[in-house]
């Protein structure tokens, strides 16, 4: 397997009234996610990838494999692409039981085997499923067996189309974890398709914004989420990703420390090993900022930063991107405070941070 | 019964089997690239199948002795393959059988595999699974219940043919009268004895037949049933 390919893809799909052009090049291992809003082509582009959709003009190549090239008259049906496809409504077959529909993909799959029956089984926990009949399982347990039947078809390349969108929040909640278990226990890459930037946020090493058919930003999800200049980052909601490590702990206080490129945060009680990774969700409406360093404050929270960009929005708010030594962050003010302050492009400020939600 | 009833029993049952198994031959890649295509002669080809639902059977009886009798095509080329003429042969039965039946055959399989949806079948093929691999594995096992009910109602209604069979087929015992003709030749004789047992045994049979497509389920009541003549 060349393990350095990168995943490119360019290609063009018009139907009336919708056009996708995108233009990506994923990396070739961990999770890059398309987010947008619905109909912005995100599942279009998925099905792409699989060649599920015939109107597809362009060239797709996965691990050095040429996948589609519509220039050289090449398209390699659906059936002999080596990917696994996770579907929102999960798809089992209902006339096989669980264990019926694995060795479905198992008699197909061809290829070096990255990861065997008994491993899916134990990382998906659907040992107990495995004799019942599918209309006996209830979403959550059915896309745990869909996710495991498209990893028993050896994919070079997982393809998940909003996999959690058609189960409710104790659902997500439950199958959220078997998804990060699978992105840090194998080493096959995987494009999931998300409209919720929480999911996105909790899984995504790469993320991809789409919005009408065209490729809005995309890059490391630290720094499209440290974007002030998207129109996502406008949303109430938004906030930076941060990868980080479990430093240390305050057992006095209940306290964690955790570090991350540029500075070290405290935070409520974290149970984590010391050295452990932790993505860190600093939402941008935590993050204050003063020109002075505070004296005496009940933050703890409190880091020199320098101000990168400035984007004002039509309802009277600023949306502050910040240099952290490295790392990114977002603030959100006034237009007035950040009028006042004169808060421009190289300016030096303090930025207090009032709360940040690890991620899990 | 005497020998007489018997043999158009045997007659009845050996039409209706033949015609049934080469109805879900043929029947099945109708269905299924009516069920599937995007081509805009399907509703063409979905009219043509149909036809037999509303042509009187004289008319298609009428039109297939044409061509099956000497001077037809159909005729001429069996006779150059040293088959004789179809007509008034068992044969030629089962051929009528077959293109007055297919609608019956046709259609469950046809709602059967529409059921089965588009998206299962993208599931399979990112399995790996083929074309054919897609539907011998999926569509056909998914579609069964639709091949039962095609089956059961091909075979009710070879067994409940008349007129065709008259035109086709005439009446020649041990080789194309069966029991619907028998019956009719009762009547004529002024065998009502006669004619009432046969006449109670289809009507059983056809009740059983209805209530059977009843418990199959949607496939089975979504049929061309209420559409039908003889």
């Amino acid at each position: 397997m060349s393990e350095a390919a990168p995943i490119e893809a360019c290609f063009a799909l018009r139907y009336p009234g919708f056009e996708l052009q995108v233009d990506l090049r994923l990396p070739a291992a961990g999770v890059s996610a398309l987010f947008g809003p619905s109909g912005s082509g995100k599942t279009t582009c998925l099905r792409c990838f699989a060649g599920l959709e015939d109107g597809c003009e362009g060239r797709i190549a996965v691990g050095g494999q040429v996948w589609q090239d519509s220039a050289g008259g090449r398209f390699v049906p659906s059936h002999r692409r080596p990917y696994g496809f996770v579907f929102q409504d999960a798809r089992l077959f209902p006339h096989l039981t669980v264990r019926g529909n694995l060795r479905y993909a198992m008699r197909r799959a061809s290829g070096p085997e990255a990861v065997g029956f008994d491993e899916v089984v134990r990382l998906l926990g659907i040992a107990d499923l495995l004799e019942r009949r599918t209309d006996r399982l209830s979403g959550g347990e059915r896309q745990r067996c869909a996710i495991a039947r498209a990893l028993l078809t050896r994919p070079r390349l997982l393809l998940l189309d909003e996999p959690l969108a058609a189960l409710d929040e104790a659902r997500k909640a439950e199958l959220l974890p078997y998804l990060e278990q699978l992105r840090d226990a194998l080493s096959i890459p995987m494009i999931y398709v998300s409209h919720s930037m929480r999911e996105v946020a909790r899984l995504a090493d790469h993320l991809v914004l789409l919005d009408r058919g065209r490729v809005q930003a995309a890059g490391a999800v630290t720094e499209v989420t440290a974007r002030a200049d998207l129109a996502f980052s406008q949303d109430d909601e938004a906030g930076v990703v941060l990868l980080a490590q479990c430093a240390a702990h305050d057992a006095e206080f209940a306290l964690t420390q955790v570090r991350f490129e540029g500075g070290t945060l405290w935070l409520p009680r974290v149970a984590c090993g010391i050295g452990q990774a932790l993505r860190v969700r600093v939402a941008a409406s935590d993050v204050s900022l003063m020109l002075e360093p505070p004296r005496a404050t009940s933050i703890l929270n409190v880091m020199a930063a320098t101000v990168v960009a400035r984007h004002d929005d039509e309802r009277g708010r600023s949306l502050i991107q910040l240099d952290l030594g490295g790392t990114r962050l977002l603030a959100r003010v006034t237009r007035r405070s950040a009028t006042l302050l004169g808060l421009q492009p190289g300016e030096a400020v303090h930025a207090q941070i009032k709360g940040a939600a690890v991620l899990r | 019964m005497d020998a007489d009833d018997l043999t158009a029993l045997r007659l009845t049952i050996e039409l209706a089997f033949v015609t049934t198994a080469l109805l879900l031959l043929i029947g099945t890649p109708i269905a299924w690239w009516l069920a599937r295509t995007r081509s805009r002669w399907q509703p063409v080809l979905a009219a043509v199948v149909a036809m037999p639902l509303v042509l009187p059977p004289t008319v298609l009886g009428f039109y297939l002795l044409l061509l099956l009798g000497p001077n037809g095509a159909i005729g001429r080329a069996t006779a150059a393959l040293g088959l004789g003429t179809l007509a008034f042969s068992f044969g030629g039965l089962v051929l009528a059988s077959i293109i007055y039946s297919l609608p019956f055959v046709v259609q469950p399989l046809q709602a059967a595999f529409a059921s089965v949806g588009e998206a299962t079948l993208e599931a399979a093929a990112s399995l790996r699974a083929g074309p054919w691999d897609r539907i011998a594995t999926v569509a056909i096992p998914l579609a069964a219940p639709g091949f039962l009910a095609a089956a059961v109602l091909g075979f009710a209604h070879v067994v409940g043919e008349f007129g065709i069979v008259l035109m086709i087929g005439g009446d020649i015992p041990g080789a194309t009268r069966v029991l619907s003709v028998a019956i009719y030749d009762r009547v004529e004789a002024m065998d009502y004895a006669g004619a009432g047992r046969l006449a109670a045994g289809l009507l059983v049979f056809s009740f059983a037949v209805v209530l059977a497509m009843h418990w199959l389920g949607p496939v089975g009541t979504a049929l061309p049933g209420r559409a039908a003549r003889r």
